[in-house]
């Protein structure tokens, strides 16, 4: 299987390493860096501020880059697309202002035990700050919610359901159509965390009727430090600014100010123009690639992975049997080894894993386990990357002295 | 050295058969140390008597590096002054962070080989849980109790 994409991508060029752990951060096409170096070079100013030419270019690239955004992701106008650093700045921006206003004693706040901690810890500080409840999903082994599941825990008092439409463990995408419908019922607002969807599936946050909607450029080719937050307009305009400052003003007194409009309201300061441009370069290339082409590739190289997997005795892997179902990530561990000395070793034959928490405790300590291995995989991989793997995790064990 | 002889040659032999991973009767000094990330989780115990280190050993799990280091911890300090083991425990510390000299390093005998962890940043708590619990017993004196080494939490 050729892969006509590895040429864009200047660190993968070192045939030496295997990378898998994009589910952390991916690597970048040359385009992403050209348009961020295209930016600096020609458009650079402050953008939203200067009344010259330079600076209206930078704005206008800014701008553009927003509208990107919205049309990547379906939302209805480019003004409901809030730049941020990422995912989890986002996240802290939907808890601190909308959640602030909106959660009061008694509330229940509806989050998945599959979290990341990004979309758990700001619920817990609402939660203790108001005396609303957290109320926790509880899903199967291979990550999935049941409908009497969810149906038992998203009820009258639920104002927000918190979940990620992919785990960063399991994989496993959720029916978050199915959920937004159910919250709505009830009167609550639902928060999909897309880091691990957007750079693999097409999202419509119109389609899946998502209230809000966010995640990480630098998990889908685009430079780190600029993050989405997507929520709807009437959302936006009845939420209450996070940070303020420059930018985000129209009128300032001495003892008051009036806010700009949105999504200007919530990004107060000099914002980070050129990794928007990066991001919509990032969201072309991905465009260009499609999504088609992704997922195959993706359930293609995931299929290859566990089958030789499964055919090494000491390795358990979690989740679904379904390759599709992993969306790239695959979580395991070795029988009787550490993941960290799991991933040194690897590390010595120059194969990038993710060993650890990932950043998900409640879901390892749902699962039994204190840590566990994660490869994770991108279209820029190949079959003989994931054989070369498999062929080192056989040596594990044997490196770290079990039986030969 | 590299890494994966760092484990052929040294790690996994004081990993798999440890010198001094079992309970200690008769210990006067017994303190929990724990890397909750990753679940490294040792109890060290010592039999302290007139500054001397008479005794010791380890109990516990986690990764291969963290009990290694433990245990060549242990077979480096039983037998030996408070505050040698001490001056010991610093080296160790420094050498992690690359701050020894060679004539320092010598002094730890085998675990001299852990200097090659200074490299890699993600294993400095593993390698480090058994000194600085001892550091931390000796410093408080403490009986039975529990630290909690990792205030700085990992990414991802
Ligand atoms: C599902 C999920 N949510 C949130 C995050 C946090 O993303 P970031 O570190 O870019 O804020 C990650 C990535 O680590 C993730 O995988």
């Amino acid at each position: 299987m050729s892969n006509d994409y590895i040429k864009d991508f200047p660190i993968l060029q070192n045939r030496e390493y295997i990378y898998f752990d994009t589910a952390a951060t991916s690597q970048r096409p040359v385009q992403v860096m050209d348009a961020i170096t295209e930016f600096y070079k020609k458009d650079n100013a402050n953008p939203l501020r200067g009344l010259y030419e330079w600076s209206i270019a930078a704005t206008e690239d800014y701008e553009n880059a927003r509208a990107k955004v919205a049309s990547f992701i379906n939302a209805k106008r480019a003004s409901e697309i809030v730049f941020t650093r990422n995912t989890t700045e986002s996240l802290n921006l939907i808890a601190y202002s909308w959640g602030r206003t909106n959660i009061r004693k008694d509330d229940e706040i509806v989050v998945a035990v599959s979290e990341h901690h990004s979309n758990i810890l700001p619920w817990q500080m609402i939660a203790r700050e108001t005396g609303a409840k957290l109320v926790w999903l509880e899903c199967d082994q291979a990550g999935v919610y049941s409908d009497e599941e969810l149906s038992a825990k998203i009820g009258e008092k639920t104002k927000v359901v918190a979940i990620a439409q992919v785990s960063n463990v399991l994989g496993q995408p959720k029916p978050v159509k199915k959920i937004a419908e159910m919250a709505h019922k009830v009167g609550a607002v639902i928060v999909v965390d897309g880091a691990q969807s957007a750079p693999h599936m097409k999202v419509d946050v119109q389609d899946m009727d998502a209230d809000f909607f966010v995640f990480s450029g630098h998990k889908m080719l685009g430079p780190m430090g600029i993050g989405v937050l997507y929520a709807k307009q009437e959302l936006l305009e009845a939420m209450p600014p996070f940070l303020t400052g420059g930018e985000m003003i129209e009128y300032v007194t001495r003892e008051d100010a009036t806010y700009a409009e949105v999504p200007h309201k919530f990004e107060a300061g000099t914002v980070n123009a050129a990794g928007a441009v990066g991001l919509a370069a990032a969201i072309d290339y991905l465009q260009q690639v499609g999504f088609d082409y992704i997922e195959a590739r993706e359930k293609e190289l995931t299929a290859a992975l566990l089958e030789e997997m499964k055919a090494i005795p000491e390795v358990e892997v979690y989740g679904s049997e379904d390759p599709a179902a992993h969306c790239g990530i695959v979580t395991f561990n070795i029988k009787d080894c550490h993941p960290h000395d799991v991933s040194s070793i690897l590390d010595a034959d120059h194969i990038c894993i993710r060993a650890g928490h990932h950043c998900a405790q409640p879901l390892m300590q749902y699962m039994g386990v204190n840590a566990t291995c994660r490869a994770s995989l991108y279209f820029y991989n190949t079959l003989e990357e994931v054989h070369r793997f498999a062929e080192s995790l056989k040596k594990v064990r044997e490196e770290l002295g079990y039986g030969s | 050295m590299d890494l994966k002889q760092l484990y052929r040659e040294i790690v996994n032999e004081h990993n798999l058969h440890p010198t001094h991973k079992h309970d200690l009767e008769d210990a006067n000094l017994k303190l929990r140390g724990v890397n909750p990330s990753c679940g490294d989780d040792i109890t060290l115990q010592l039999k302290v008597n007139d500054g001397i280190i008479e005794d010791g050993s380890f109990n516990g799990s986690g990764c291969a590096v963290s009990q290694a280091s433990a245990d060549m911890m242990l077979d480096l300090i039983i037998g030996k002054k408070e505050d040698e083991a001490k001056a010991l425990a610093d080296i160790f510390m420094r050498m992690i962070k690359g701050e020894a000299t060679d004539e320092e390093i010598e002094s730890l005998d085998e675990a001299a080989a852990l200097q090659n962890v200074s490299h890699m940043p993600a294993r400095v708590k593993c390698v480090q849980l058994g000194w600085r619990t001892f550091n931390e017993i000796i410093k408080d004196e403490a009986h039975e109790h529990e630290h909690n080494f990792e205030k700085d939490d990992d990414q991802d």
